[in-house]
């Protein structure tokens, strides 16, 4: 009895540890979100953490502030882009990983080095020659040199779709072929479909790093008209001399519930994703 | 098409060259990318290195001169170093410890797990942000909530992003904050390890921190591994905070290195910046490197 009392016990002091701690991490986001229904002078001086008036001013206000732009402009724009990258980066690497999960070939091993090397690669090292090349081809300032890399397969993807295209039994392969399907159409008709979960979890993590990609964004973009939805926030706080912060937390959470909702419907993925391509690196 | 006499034959070189460019064909994509994207970009910033290019005018070879000034002559080059190498020292260690004790509390098989692994990856999932950077600047900047807690508590206020002091150590806290992916590698790395060699060892009378020293910590280290490797990286890397939060700022206290990169290359100084991301990879490799090499001592592997 003695041995499940203390258990009980453990697990409630577990309970409480987590729950203390899970306030204390979550509390900053609720602040924003509870702030962005406030009246902006009451964020900082009403001592109650719930709003005491709700007010939807704060969204107004903020999605209509800039002239002759609406927030909704940035948000469109950060959609586009992150589709483009979503469609272009489950194609090209998993055709890429195909290739590496299903045939024997001569420079497979360096290759596959080689990809690996370059899979932490940070952008900063490759911005002087790439953002040259852009400038001499008369890309700047477009969507260009934020979607186009996506399209040429990217090798954390690569390494994950491989991973899960290893684990697909060879016998249907081995079936289609008899049946006279030609590598493409294997790929197509039989490893595509089948690397479904895999490809989900592409799609989402690919989604969620370029809306939250700031970097290059700031680099390559600088009209107003094409701004993304983080180039909106800064261009936001520096009009509005950083003083209006109801407005700022309203774009703010605006701009993170496409994160939200991709972690509310995909939450199983994202943590498969995460557990998986962590373990095999 | 001799397709299914393939795998039985071991006769490669009769294999017709269809089947042989095959595989290179559904890899052009990506190697295409490679060329243009990562390995021609690399080369080239190296050639650049050597050269006063800036964009307007064709680059000019001028040997070694922009190493030489960084090394000798440039002292924003060491303070973007010196601070980089704290904030990782402050935000790499504190990340992990806190993403791998979450992590042993939530595999203690409690209920409610879902919640609070929700809960505590969410900060990750939107940390790299924009909005979270000006959420930090307005928590911890003057007159914001931290502020009001510490003069609550009756402790000395002040807003820690405005003092050199404790600015960087704010941005780590950021980075810490956001452990949420660690955490869940953490989870699945604990996940992994067989129930067995805990009643073994309980049998063998070891103690709950001899459990931990001894199976959890030699068995997790392939992920403990991992983790070190991407949170080093990462932080290596980080613009957004720097540029967001404090712009370098207070007196150059949070000037990251990517972000003194960026900041040359918005002078179009475009052969010093790439001497700079040169230095960058070097430093990256040798940390790799180093990393991998003593991994072989602490990494236990099984078979």
């Amino acid at each position: 009895m003695t041995a499940g009392k203390s258990y009980n016990l453990g697990n409630l002091m577990t309970h409480i540890v987590l729950i203390t701690f899970g306030i204390l991490m979550i509390y900053p986001v609720l602040w924003m979100f509870f702030g962005s229904f406030k009246p902006t002078q009451d964020i900082f001086t009403s001592p109650s953490f719930f709003p005491t008036h709700w007010t939807l001013q704060n969204y107004i206000q903020g999605w209509t502030m800039l002239p002759n732009m609406k927030f909704g402009q940035f948000i469109g724009n950060s959609f586009l882009i992150s589709s483009l990258v979503v469609i272009g980066t489950v194609f090209s690497s998993s055709i890429a990983a195909f290739a590496f999960a299903r045939f024997e070939f001569r420079f497979k091993r360096i290759l596959f080095s080689v990809m690996l090397a370059t899979l932490m690669l940070p952008s900063q090292i490759t911005l002087i020659p790439q953002y040259t090349m852009y400038h001499f081809l008369g890309l700047i300032n477009t969507y260009v040199p934020l979607i186009a890399p996506s399209f040429f397969g990217a090798p954390f993807f690569i390494f994950l779709l491989i991973q899960f295209m290893r684990g697909l039994p060879r016998e249907l392969d081995e079936a289609a072929k008899i049946d006279g399907c030609n590598p493409f159409q294997i790929y197509w008709k039989i490893i595509m479909p089948l690397s479904l979960p895999a490809l989900m979890t592409t799609a989402i993590f690919s989604f969620i790093w370029s809306w939250d990609d700031f970097f290059s964004q700031l680099v390559y973009i600088n009209a107003s008209s094409m701004f993304t939805a983080p180039l909106g926030l800064k261009l936001f706080m520096d009009e509005s001399g950083a003083q209006l912060w109801g407005p700022m937390f309203a774009m703010s959470m605006i701009s993170l519930i496409p994160l939200f909702l991709v972690f509310m419907f995909f939450q199983k993925y994202i943590v498969k994703g995460i557990a998986t391509s962590g373990l095999k690196g | 098409m001799p397709t299914s006499q393939e795998k039985t034959s071991k006769v490669k070189n009769r294999s017709p060259l269809s089947s042989r460019i095959t595989p290179y064909l559904f890899l052009s994509p990506w190697m295409i990318g490679l060329v243009v994207f990562s390995i021609g970009p690399i080369l080239l910033s190296l050639y650049f290195s050597f050269t006063n290019f800036d964009l307007l005018q064709p680059p000019n070879w001028i040997g070694m001169q922009n190493y030489k000034n960084i090394f000798t002559n440039d002292q924003l080059f060491y303070t973007s170093l010196v601070v980089t190498f704290s904030y990782i020292l402050m935000a790499v260690p504190i990340r992990l410890i806190v993403a791998l004790a979450i992590a042993m509390l939530l595999n203690r098989n409690i209920k409610g797990i879902g919640i609070y692994r929700a809960v505590y990856y969410i900060p990750s999932l939107i940390g790299s942000s924009v909005a979270v950077a000006y959420l930090w600047q307005q928590i911890f900047g003057p007159g914001g909530l931290f502020e009001k807690v510490l003069s609550l508590l009756g402790l000395p206020a002040s807003p820690w992003i405005d003092e050199p002091g404790t600015a960087l150590f704010t941005l780590s806290l950021l980075s810490a904050w956001a452990f949420g992916s660690s955490m869940l590698i953490f989870l699945a790395g604990l996940k992994g390890i067989p129930e067995s060699l805990y009643e073994a060892a309980e049998i063998d009378g070891a103690t709950k921190w001899k459990r931990f020293v001894h199976v959890t910590i030699p068995m997790l280290s392939p992920v403990v591994f991992f983790n070190v490797i991407m949170s080093i990286i990462t932080a290596f890397t980080q613009f957004t905070q720097g540029y967001i939060i404090t712009d370098g700022g207070p007196i150059n206290a949070t000037l990251f290195y990517a972000l003194y990169l960026y900041n040359q290359f918005t002078y179009f100084k475009m052969g010093y910046a790439s001497a700079l991301a040169w230095i960058l990879l070097v430093i990256l490799g040798a940390f790799t490197s180093i990393i991998f090499f003593t991994s072989k001592k602490w990494v236990y592997y099984e078979s």
